[in-house]
């Protein structure tokens, strides 16, 4: 009887999922790579869209109203939390089981994990049990969505040496984008679906769930990683590494011992921080700062064209970042960030809508593009080979600022509320304070500098892990082998 | 006869896998710029 292991080196079912069958073709266009990242960050971009559930889910006894007995909005909003967290988490835990594994295998997992998350959840709409939809959404989908997220980072780098900037944004970009489809297709389902009786939420779960599987393994079907010697027509690699950017690569843990991680973990946290906790707030925020002025159907619109300029910022910045280097973009975003957060309540004492309007929008383009530069940053510092597992752990930033950002934007306005301060004023502390957040960001950017040759793996350490690798297999080999032998 | 690019890959699969992505992000788009309209109005 064929064990797993050699049912998989006989090229069986997880035969498919293996890097070695992923592996390009002479002849295979590295343009076919961007739209498989796309149909994973696609997917796993409802994230941001997750919101759309809340209110009906807070009516699932009730339909018309919540009844006694309905969940809470503060209970729901416990769902999008969890699913952050391990985002953060499976992408800090599984970073290099994600590399060493290729990006079909972990693209394959984080469907599965996706869209068995919103299964789950639909069974746990069905038997009105919280804690159902906490596990399937949260834990399995939030696994989901660090494993997607992180998937197909590292392949890009590799198809596009030459713009690893502008092949990472692209990417990224689908999950900014994801949401711009998910919502008005959840929206559109529920209202398929409720009945009288019913508010179509678990049908709409189901639907979602058997669309994002399908979608992203058709990404993980298209996903191929280039020949080792492959490189683009008429690129050649640099000889000699730059100032900041390295020939050599880091290994995975080692990268977490030089100071430029944790300064780019900081500088990640810092502008991640800033710009959600704004984004968060930015209905509520637009129309207290302009009472009269922008109703709430013009604050919904606010938040669409936030939405629209943080996804198309995740590219513009990206693949500026490979002409101007990636500590110049995020220069850029530091000083242009201060200023604009700065000038903010002025726009709010003048009373102009427009100026409001064009800081944020700004301000939201840098954001994203904080989150699509930072891969091409990590490729500069620490090399191709463990980008995807250092980008993992790197993700842990983004879980405490979706933490520290809302949080901070809330108290100081409730604080400011509190001690008599009109609505309309209430953001202006807190925008000076994203402005001093800013500014320690750039202090962070300022000190990155190469990391320690004494950190680059040697060709010996290389080859030892290769053999690690092999033996490891080897052995777990042997040791599914024994049974079968006895 | 098949329309290959210059590396190799067939156009049509090109196609078809840019159009996969693209069509569901540019209504997804449109669908957010008409809702972003309303802030002009």
């Amino acid at each position: 009887m064929m064990t797993v292991v050699e049912t998989q080196r006989s090229g069986g079912l997880f035969g498919f999922l293996d890097r070695s069958r992923t592996i390009a073709k002479p002849g295979f266009s590295r343009w076919m790579v961007p739209p498989a990242a796309l149909c994973i960050h696609l997917c796993i971009g409802q994230a941001y869209a997750f919101s759309v559930f809340n209110l009906p889910m807070t009516k699932l006894i009730g339909i018309t109203q919540s009844a006694p007995g309905d969940w809470k909005l503060t209970e729901l909003g416990w769902i999008f939390s969890i699913a952050i967290f391990f985002l953060g988490a499976s992408a800090a835990v599984f970073g290099r089981w994600v590399e060493e594994g290729g990006p079909r295998r972990a693209m394959f997992a984080a469907g599965l994990c996706w869209g068995a998350g919103f299964l789950i959840s639909a069974a746990g709409v069905y038997a009105h049990h919280l804690w159902i939809i906490y596990l399937g959404y949260g834990v399995l989908g939030g696994c989901g969505l660090g494993l997607g997220y992180i998937s197909p980072v590292s392949t890009l780098i590799k198809w596009f040496p030459d713009r690893p900037g502008m092949a990472t944004g692209m990417a990224i970009m689908g999950f900014g984008g994801g949401a711009f489809i998910a919502s008005p297709l959840s929206v559109w389902l529920m209202q398929k679906f409720a009945t009288p009786s019913h508010v179509g939420v678990a049908e709409t779960f189901i639907c979602l769930g058997v669309i994002y599987l399908v979608f992203m393994w058709v990404g993980a079907a298209i996903v191929r990683v280039p020949a080792p010697t492959w490189k683009p027509e008429g690129y050649t690699p640099p000889v000699q590494a730059s100032k900041l950017i390295t020939t050599s690569d880091v290994f995975v843990y080692d990268a977490l011992k030089t100071p430029q991680f944790w300064f780019i973990w900081a500088v990640l946290c810092l502008n991640v921080t800033a710009g959600i906790g704004v984004l968060g707030q930015a209905s509520a925020m637009s129309q207290e700062m302009f009472p009269g002025k922008v109703t709430a159907v013009a604050a919904a619109g606010f938040v669409g064209l936030l939405s629209l300029f943080n996804m198309l910022g995740r590219f513009f910045w990206a693949s500026t970042s490979d002409y101007i280097g990636r500590k110049n973009t995020y220069f850029c975003f530091f000083v242009i960030g201060t200023v604009l957060y700065a000038l903010v309540p002025s726009t709010g004492s003048i009373g102009s809508v427009a100026l409001f309007v064009l800081c944020f929008v700004v301000i939201m383009s840098m954001y994203g593009g904080g989150f699509a530069t930072v891969p091409a940053y990590l490729k500069d510092m620490f090399g191709t080979r463990y980008v995807g597992a250092i980008h993992g752990l790197l993700i842990t930033a983004w879980s405490v600022a979706g933490i520290l950002g809302p949080v901070l934007v809330n108290y100081i306005r409730e604080y400011q509320i509190d001690h008599g301060v009109p609505k309309a004023q209430a953001y202006n502390t807190t925008m000076y304070v994203m402005a001093g957040l800013l500014v320690i960001g750039f202090f962070c950017n300022l000190f990155i500098k190469a990391v320690n040759k004494r950190y680059h793996m040697t060709p010996d350490a290389e080859t030892a892990l290769a053999a690690a690798a092999t033996a490891g297999r080897d052995v777990a080999a042997s040791l599914t082998r024994k049974p079968a032998n006895a | 006869m098949t329309n290959v690019n210059q590396n190799g890959t067939p156009a049509w699969h090109l196609v078809l896998a840019w159009g996969f992505v693209g069509i569901p992000l540019a209504w997804g788009v449109a669908q957010t710029i008409a809702n972003a309209m309303k802030l002009f109005q």
